[in-house]
């Protein structure tokens, strides 16, 4: 690893106005140290957010989850508030890699690093969730833009997210069996706003599927997506798993979580 | 070079460092505490897992700077008065390794997992290492193992 300038800032705005074209904010550091190694990524300056207080805390009110930045998969997982408001949440960060990774990586890192096959950008998706940065508030449909690619701009950080809470959810992998990232997952979501399907791991980046969506409006259960393919032109092909595998892998997933939301 | 200071197997240290300097490196290579190994060096095989405030990490993906402040224990850290950790004694008891190279971090790990999960199940204790790789026992020894110091643990 390339060496840097490490900082250490006691607030977001002292963050924010470290920020430079060639800097990099620092979580956890379980997707962004291994990049570093690699020297894909070479930051002149690494602007750590885990000393910033208030940043980590999770909160819970009658109609949504709010869970900050730097809180951990692994507290996200142990916390009772959000496994009694939302299950699929605390069960989805429960199934992150392994306790050491749930130990330090955190909810902010994963969603802004928007790995194609992370499993936090299905929750935020499928709960129609909405993300607040230093700047602004951005909907779940606006935010994740590529692979890789979301829609915070240079010298923005995503400070927190908050999860409305669903009617019932449910969030199923099928995961790798070394890394536990998700080959193809899927999470149910119904709102009353209607229902919501977000496919992680699959394609490029985390989408919705609509028509399994206007199925399972007319009948929430797993029969109502018998027929309903899905192409698997766009979808990711490698060692683990071809395309039409995964396309195979998005109705059965969806199917479970149909299932496990009660439906 | 900035300072970094924090409290390892109860003592104060404290050393300048490059900011590049992972966790591991500071343990191994300024503190000459070599029982934490690096196996991987990309976050797979948990052979240097420590404990920071209580909680197992992988040492080698993690910076010294991040840890200021830090209390963190390592496999130095767990006999107490020339006593073996029941962890580490379940381990020798039952032959939960063979050449030893995973054993600090397996260890480690074992700990946080019985320290959270009181009492583990087969499942329970095999999903909770899903971080630490071992080429030599086959797991059934190290499961043994960490079922027989949960016992002793007071879990
Ligand atoms: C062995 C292993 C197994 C894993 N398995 C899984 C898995 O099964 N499922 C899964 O989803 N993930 C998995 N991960 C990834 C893990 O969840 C990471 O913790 C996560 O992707 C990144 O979070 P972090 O806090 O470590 O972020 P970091 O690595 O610190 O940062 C990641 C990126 O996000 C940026 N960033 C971080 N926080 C913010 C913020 N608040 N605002 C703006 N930008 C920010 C950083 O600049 C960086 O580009 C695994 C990782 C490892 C090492
Ligand atoms: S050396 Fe750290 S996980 Fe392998
Ligand atoms: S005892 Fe040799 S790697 Fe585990």
């Amino acid at each position: 690893m390339y060496d840097f300038n490490y900082h250490r800032p006691g607030s977001v705005d002292e963050a924010v106005g470290l920020i430079n074209e060639d800097a990099k904010i620092l979580a956890g550091g379980q997707s962004l140290l291994p990049t570093m190694k690699l020297r894909l990524a070479q930051p002149s300056d690494v602007i750590d957010l885990g000393a910033i207080p208030g940043l980590s805390d999770i909160s819970v009110d009658g109609s949504s989850v709010t869970i900050g930045a730097t809180a951990t998969h692994a507290s996200v997982a142990a916390s009772g508030a959000v496994a009694g408001a939302i299950p699929a949440l605390a069960d989805l960060a429960s199934g992150i890699g392994d306790t050491q990774v749930r130990n330090v990586g955190t909810m902010g890192g994963s969603v802004a690093n928007a790995d194609p096959a992370a499993d936090y950008p299905a929750a935020v998706v499928g709960l129609g969730a909405t993300v607040h940065t230093n700047s602004r508030s951005i909907a779940a449909d606006d935010f994740f833009t590529g692979i890789f690619e979301t829609a915070l701009e240079e010298n923005e950080i995503l400070t927190k997210v908050s999860f409305p809470v669903p009617e019932a959810a449910a969030y199923v992998k099928f995961a790798n069996p070394a890394s536990r990232y998700a080959i193809v997952g899927v999470f149910v979501a119904k709102t009353a706003d209607g229902v919501r399907v977000a496919v992680t791991g699959a394609g490029g980046s985390v989408f919705r599927a609509s028509a399994m969506e206007a199925a399972l409006n007319a009948n929430f259960s797993a029969s109502a997506l018998d027929g309903i393919a899905v192409a698997s032109d766009d979808l990711n092909s490698d060692l683990h798993a071809s395309a039409e595998y995964r396309a195979h892998l998005v109705a059965v997933m969806a199917k479970r979580a149909v299932q496990a939301a009660g439906g | 070079m900035p300072n970094v200071s924090m409290t390892v197997n109860g003592k104060a240290v404290s050393a300048e460092v490059e900011p590049r300097t992972l966790l591991v490196q500071f343990l191994r290579e300024k503190l000459s505490l070599t029982g934490t190994h690096v196996g991987c060096d990309t976050s797979q095989c948990g052979a240097c897992v420590v404990h920071v405030d209580g909680k197992s990490v992988k040492a080698c993906t993690t910076l010294a700077l991040q840890h200021e402040g830090a209390d963190v224990t390592t496999i130095e850290g767990l006999a107490q008065n020339g006593e073996l950790h029941p962890m580490q004694a379940a381990f020798k008891e039952h032959h939960g390794l063979q050449c030893g190279f995973c054993t600090p971090g397996m260890v480690m790990s074992a700990i946080d997992l019985v320290n959270t999960h009181p009492n583990p199940d087969e499942q329970t204790i095999r999903e909770g290492l899903e971080g630490n790789i071992c080429r030599c026992t086959g797991y059934q020894n190290i499961v043994k193992a960490v079922k027989a110091a949960s016992d002793n643990m007071g879990g």
